[in-house]
């Protein structure tokens, strides 16, 4: 498995967008939780100086637009897979708008980009995993069966499953890449039934690193020249239990990030950034 | 024979009321044979041009059992007249007349001219290796071996076998890749029957479009199996790994189908369009683990293909990474020197979306590919493409329980589900416990869960029947070579037998991995072509065309037009060469067989509930998925055997019908018993009697035509050579099967309780059926010849037993070689395996024998029929010394016409029974009413599209006289416009012409017809 995923995790350039003073009232969230703007701020720049500085990505940072309290979620509003970007229509209406920025930004980086014009699609980039060789989408309350089908037709070479996402928002909000072959999940009810669909869809075999609080689960891996195996990972702060299972991840740099206000917003992190790969493509 | 007498008898009571010397006419001297058939001809000739229905064709088979026996040098005139007479009556006689006759007159010939050459001749390589009976030549042997001996050997002897067959191919394949001189003498005493089919030398011109787009022609003996066919491909292509590779035709529905190397390519094709095409079969998930060059060139071929048409769908920089490898593979280095032409990027085939930009990515991406050989530059373009989501998925279009359209992807891990482009759900082959279809509906059922306690069963609703048996075909193959080491055991000597017999014959991933790997050889050269690939439809102009050795081109020409007027449906007879060999197979894997667990047929669902109630679970959610319970379905067909067999005369071909009143389809059923005994007295003559059991008849919903045809054959043996053969066709319903994808043992060790209890069951239904033909037998001496083979792990006491027997029979049988033209000898194997879908109508066909026939039903859908008219019918057996008795009891006079039939919309119920015996008087030999030793019985199964054959061979000493007895059951499935008298003149003919030398004592035809009409979708 590892050495079909070679060249997974491999990112050059990371798009990233500002926070809105309106993410504080106006961000969609699923709690009632009060949001501190400046805290997140300070989160987001955190992150940014981790993507940017120590790993040494380019990045790409657009700027916050009030009007999208949600833009800071990039993640959402476009899939990039090899040289191809999708450019999604997210489920939420009130942040479809935040593709227009992210579709200048990936043409500039003269990506292949595709749009979904169907209108009645709905896909946020939340509830796409890519694995390094297949694709899963979860059906959610901001992705349906439409949207899933149209990425389906941007990224021909791989094969796309759906997964039925009931109890959170994202299907990225309680799995995601750990590693080649490694999937990260959470470990409540909901995250286990969808890592088994997953298993059962697939014609892979995926290790499984189980955390116990889903949130965690969201983290970021790359593979980056000289630096290896990296893991963007919750902080022992914030979920300190979760985070003792990434420590004993061997030959990994670990590197946790808070992410404590974004949250509140169902923000996590691999919502904050797209990765690209431009060197590996062809 | 008297014992079988006696036990017709006692079975027939009824039927043979009328008959006045039923069965104890069987032994008649061969003289009188020729001359009751003489005379019998010319009366059969006006009788049937009077009679309708089958009744015209069984004059055929007479004349032709007399044909035979003035095979003998001196008669060579007769058989002259002979042939003239019934080419007349072809004329004459309506068209499916015609189509039953047609094969006969070129054969007659043939006999003619084989006399002479007889001895001299080897064999006439190809004209024998195309045959079907070619199967029990040892010349094929290696090219038939290989797909069953792969299933017992281990891996080490399919490598040997590989080297065989290379040898084969290198010596000159006429043999059709034969293995090696070594079995050539075998033949000699084989040899008039040989003789006959080599003469006949019907040649048909094949057209396999290869990977390249280029047409390959060869002649193939017209009855060749697909396998002589593929073998021939494979040669020309210098391939090795062929296990890969198949060849595809398009049926009559326009749809691609694999061509089964196993069976006629003839019987498959069904329409003469003799066209065919190379394709990769399974796609190796790894191509770089392929031992040869040559067979990663021709899978990317293949691939490029798939891509430049869509089939494999690929990304833009897919599209254009695998482009510019092909431009390396085939062009060579970049030469920015010599620039191509501006429309030369435009005139190769990358992408079904090809545009300047992609053709200026891969001149791009070629340049880069520098320095790299043609075949790295391959290797690249598998690993690139083996990658990508559908490489290998065989998609098919389904719907799921709501009826939304979805596709099923079978590929080398499972079975995928689609909607869209989206997966939706997936069965791994370890999920999967049984594959099955019925009707247009494609089950699978799915292992519990962790958390489940049931298995549950999915279902989802093909196209129509044909789609069904495709997937579920496609399914079993896949599986087989994937997913186990070694090919499921035939469960018979049998090992390709379509509906619930159907097996993947050749050779495992596993085994063809280990066999590549001994390939030794210098890499072959061959020569790269251009992408400029030629459009390889095949539904070009059909290019046929037939010649026949020692035949004018007249005659081939109607020979021609003939086959064409035959329906789709024909009856299928197996040839008895081909149990033989099977039998020497059978043999072999009596050894292993216990150690290989068997899947077999179990009853399908005993109803889908509903058409509908059938789902799938996407998120197999175990609640909603029907469970279907299986053990309902294992009463019933006894229980109908039983009815039916009281009734039945002798041959007891006893159908189950299915629920098809609750779906209210319309289900046309044929069977078809031919019962061939060839005794090893004096020639008897041809006494033909009819007998009227009444059948028991079926569900109202059927129809169904049971023929059982009885040949006795009066060869001349010594005393001491004992040999009984009976054969029992057994056809299986064409719209059902299934499959219980087990992992061989070797594999899977973990067989699921569930799975062992299926087994159980069915095995439960097996042994009843063996108890049944016990009893009809009653013999204390006859072994119970129906041992299945899945029994074997039960182990019969009868097999043991009558094992002991077939070792003495041997010894006799070496001394009188010679005499045995059949040599079966040694594969006398005891056990026969019957298998029958327990859904599908059971059939039992039951002789004093001890001769089982299954008679399966194919039931199709309900299109209008051409013949088989259920009419009373006058049988026109008017020879002298042959008795005919007839006794057709029609339930219902309704005279079906067809085409009414199946234009209405409403449901109609028609029940119609009709069971006509004929049977040939028999020259009393020495024990009447005695059993006799049973040496040896097996029962093969064969299948076409639309028939079903079980032949069943018993060999009994008797009174040091051997009999072999042959009962085929054939079963005939009405499709649309099946001609059932023509289907069954042809079985008849064809039992005639697979032995000659026996003679038909009995023919019962035995037909009910159910309809019940209902549009099908």
């Amino acid at each position: 498995m590892a050495a079909l995923m070679a060249g997974f995790g491999l990112y050059t350039h990371a798009i990233v967008r500002g926070i809105p003073a309106s993410l504080a009232k106006e961000a969609l969230r699923t709690s009632e939780a009060e949001v501190d703007v400046d805290k997140a701020r300070g989160e987001h720049d955190a992150y940014v100086e981790v993507l940017k500085t120590r790993l040494g990505l380019d990045v790409v940072e657009l700027p916050a637009d009030e009007s999208f309290p949600d833009c800071v979620f990039v993640e959402d509003a476009a899939v990039v897979c090899g040289d191809t970007a999708l450019i999604t229509r997210p489920g939420a209406e009130s942040r479809r708008g935040e593709t227009e920025a992210m579709k200048r930004a990936l043409k500039a980086l003269n990506l292949n980009v595709v749009e979904m014009t169907d209108e009645n699609a709905t896909l946020d980039g939340g509830d796409v995993l890519f694995t390094g060789r297949e694709f899963f989408v979860g059906l959610s309350s901001r992705t349906n069966q439409r949207g899933a089908e149209i990425l389906a037709d941007a990224f021909k070479d791989y094969a796309v499953s759906t997964v039925p996402v009931l109890a959170s928002l994202h299907l990225k909000s309680f799995c995601s890449m750990g590693g080649p072959g490694l999937i990260v999940i959470g470990s409540s009810e909901p995250a286990q039934k969808a890592l088994k669909i997953m298993q059962q869809m697939s014609d892979h075999c995926y290790d499984k690193l189980t955390v116990p609080d889903d949130i965690a689960a969201n983290c970021i891996y790359m593979n980056l020249p000289n630096k290896g195996h990296v893991l963007l990972h919750c902080t022992a702060e914030e979920f300190p239990e979760s985070f003792k299972v990434f420590e004993k991840l061997k030959d990994y740099t670990l590197i946790p990030v808070s992410n404590m206000e974004k949250v509140k917003v169902d923000g996590a992190l691999t919502c904050c950034s797209i990765l690209i790969n431009k060197k590996g493509s062809i | 024979m008297t014992t079988e007498v006696g036990s017709e008898t006692e079975v027939k009571e009824k039927a043979e009321e009328s008959a006045d010397q039923p069965d104890q006419s069987e032994k008649a001297t061969e003289e009188t044979r020729e001359v009751a058939s003489a005379e019998g001809e010319e009366k059969g000739k006006e009788k049937e041009k009077e009679g309708k229905g089958i009744s015209k064709f069984l004059p055929t088979w007479l004349k032709k059992q007399k044909s035979l026996s003035q095979t003998s040098p001196t008669k060579d005139t007769a058989l002259k007249e002979e042939a003239i007479s019934v080419e007349k009556q072809e004329e004459e006689g309506p068209a499916p007349e015609v189509n039953g006759l047609a094969d006969e007159v070129p054969e007659k010939e043939a006999v003619k001219s084989e006399q002479l050459k007889e001895k001299e001749e080897k064999p006439h390589s190809k004209a024998s290796t195309d045959t079907e009976p070619a199967k029990e030549e040892k010349v094929d042997e290696s090219v038939e071996k290989s797909p069953e001996e792969t299933k017992e050997t281990t891996e080490g002897q399919g490598v040997e076998e590989e080297k065989k067959e290379q040898e084969g191919e290198v010596q000159g394949e006429g043999e059709g890749g034969g293995g090696g001189g070594e079995e050539g003498q075998t033949s000699i005493f084989q040899s008039p029957l040989r003789l006959v089919r080599k003469t006949k030398m019907k040649l048909v011109v094949c057209h396999v479009t290869l990977l390249d787009g280029t047409d390959f022609s060869c002649e193939v003996e017209k009855r060749a199996k697909g396998q002589f066919l593929f073998f021939k491909v494979c040669e020309h292509l210098n391939l090795l790994e062929k296990d890969y590779f198949g060849l595809t035709y398009k049926d009559n529905h326009e749809q691609t189908s694999w061509l089964d190397p196993m069976k006629e390519i003839k019987r498959q094709i069904r329409s003469n369009n003799w066209q065919f095409a190379f394709n990769v079969k399974f796609y190796p998930p790894d191509p770089s683990l392929l031992t040869e060059d040559i067979t990663r060139y021709l899978l990317c071929l293949q691939l490029r293909e798939d891509v430049a048409s869509g089939r494999l769908p690929c990304s833009f920089v897919t599209h254009a990474l695998l482009g510019s490898y092909t431009l390396q593979a085939e062009f060579g280095d970049y030469e920015p020197d010599q620039p191509r032409p501006v429309d030369f990027m435009s005139q190769l085939n990358f992408a079904p979306s090809q545009n300047k930009e992609m053709e200026e990515k891969i001149l791009e991406l070629h340049k880069s590919h520098r320095g790299m050989t043609p075949a790295q530059a391959d290797a690249q373009f598998l690993e690139n493409a083996k990658k990508l989501s559908m490489y290998g998925v065989d998609l098919h279009h389904a719907k799921d329980s709501e009826g939304v359209d979805i596709m099923l992807g079978v590929c080398a891990n499972g079975l995928l589900v689609y909607k869209d482009r989206l997966r939706i759900n997936r069965f791994a082959w370890p999920k999967i416990l049984k594959i099955s279809y019925k009707r247009n509906n494609f089950y699978i059922k799915i292992r519990p869960g962790e958390t489940e306690q049931f298995e549950s069963t999915v279902g989802f609703k093909l196209q129509n029947h044909r789609s069904a048996k495709r997937l579920w075909k496609v399914c079993v193959e896949n599986h087989s070579f994937f997913r186990l080491n070694t090919p499921e055991p035939p469960t018979k000597p049998r090992f390709l037998t379509l509906g619930s017999k159907f097996r993947y014959s050749g050779r495992t991933q596993a085994q063809t991995r280990t066999a590549s790997s001994l390939i030794d050889r210098p890499a072959p050269s061959f020569e790269r072509t251009s992408s400029k690939r030629i459009s390889r439809s095949l539904d070009g102009a059909p290019m046929i065309s037939i010649t026949e050795a020692g035949r004018d081109s007249a005659e081939n020409g109607r020979e021609h037009r003939l086959d064409d007027s035959k329906s789709p449906l024909r009856v299928h007879v197996d040839n008895i060469y081909d149990h033989d060999k099977t039998q020497d197979e059978v043999l072999k894997h009596q050894a292993s067989i216990s150690q290989l667990k068997r899947s077999f047929m179990e009853a399908p669902p005993p109803s889908p509930p509903q058409t509908n109630q059938w789902e799938k679970r996407l998120t197999s959610s175990p609640a909603t998925a029907v469970r279907v319970q299986q053990q309902q379905v294992v009463s019933e067909p006894h229980a109908e055997a039983a009815a039916a067999a009281a009734p039945a005369a002798a041959d007891c071909t006893i159908s189950d019908t299915k629920e098809s009143a609750k779906t209210a389809e319309v289900e046309i059923e044929e069977t078809v018993v031919i019962q061939e005994v060839s005794k090893a007295t004096k020639p008897g003559l041809v006494t033909v009697t009819t007998g009227s059991p009444a059948s028991a008849p079926t569900d109202q919903e059927t129809r169904e035509q049971e023929v059982t045809v009885q040949e006795e054959v009066a060869v001349p043996k010594d005393a001491k050579a004992a040999k009984q053969e009976s054969v029992s066709s057994e056809s299986e319903s064409e719209e059902e099967a299934e499959y219980h994808p087990n992992v061989s043992v070797s594999l899977s060790h973990t067989q699921i309780p569930e799975e062992k209890e299926e087994e159980e069951e069915e095995e439960e239904e097996e042994e009843v059926e063996d108890k049944e033909n016990e009893d009809e037998t009653a013999e204390p001496n006859m072994l119970a010849p129906d041992v299945s083979s899945h029994q074997a792990e039960t182990s019969h006491p009868a097999e043991d037993i009558s094992g002991g027997v077939v070792e003495s029979q041997k010894e006799d049988m070496k001394k009188n070689a010679e005499n045995e033209k059949e040599g079966r000898e040694t594969e006398d194997s005891t056990d026969d395996l019957m298998m029958t879908p327990e859904e599908t109508p059971n059939g039992v066909a039951l002789s004093e024998e001890a001769v089982t026939g299954l008679a399966a039903h194919v039931g199709e859908e309900p299109e209008p029929r051409m013949n088989g008219e259920p009419r009373p019918q006058v049988i026109c057996c008017s020879e002298p010394p042959v008795v005919k008795t007839e006794m057709v009891t029609i339930s219902d006079t309704f005279a079906a016409q067809k085409t009414e039939i199946a234009t209405k919309e409403v449901p109609i119920v028609h029940t119609e029974t009709k069971t006509i015996t004929y049977e040939a008087a028999q020259l009393d030999g020495t024990g009447d009413g005695e059993p006799g030793v049973l040496m040896t019985a097996q029962t093969i199964t064969s299948e076409s599209l639309c028939t079903t054959t079980t032949t069943h061979i018993t060999k009994t000493l008797k009174g040091g006289l051997s009999e072999t007895r042959i009962e085929k059951r054939i079963v005939i499935t009405g499709d649309c416009d099946i001609d059932h008298d023509k289907a069954l003149a042809q079985a008849i003919k064809e039992a005639k012409e697979q032995h000659p030398d026996m003679s038909v004592t009995r023919v019962v035809v035995h037909k009910e017809t159910e309809l019940a009409e209902e549009e099908e979708d």
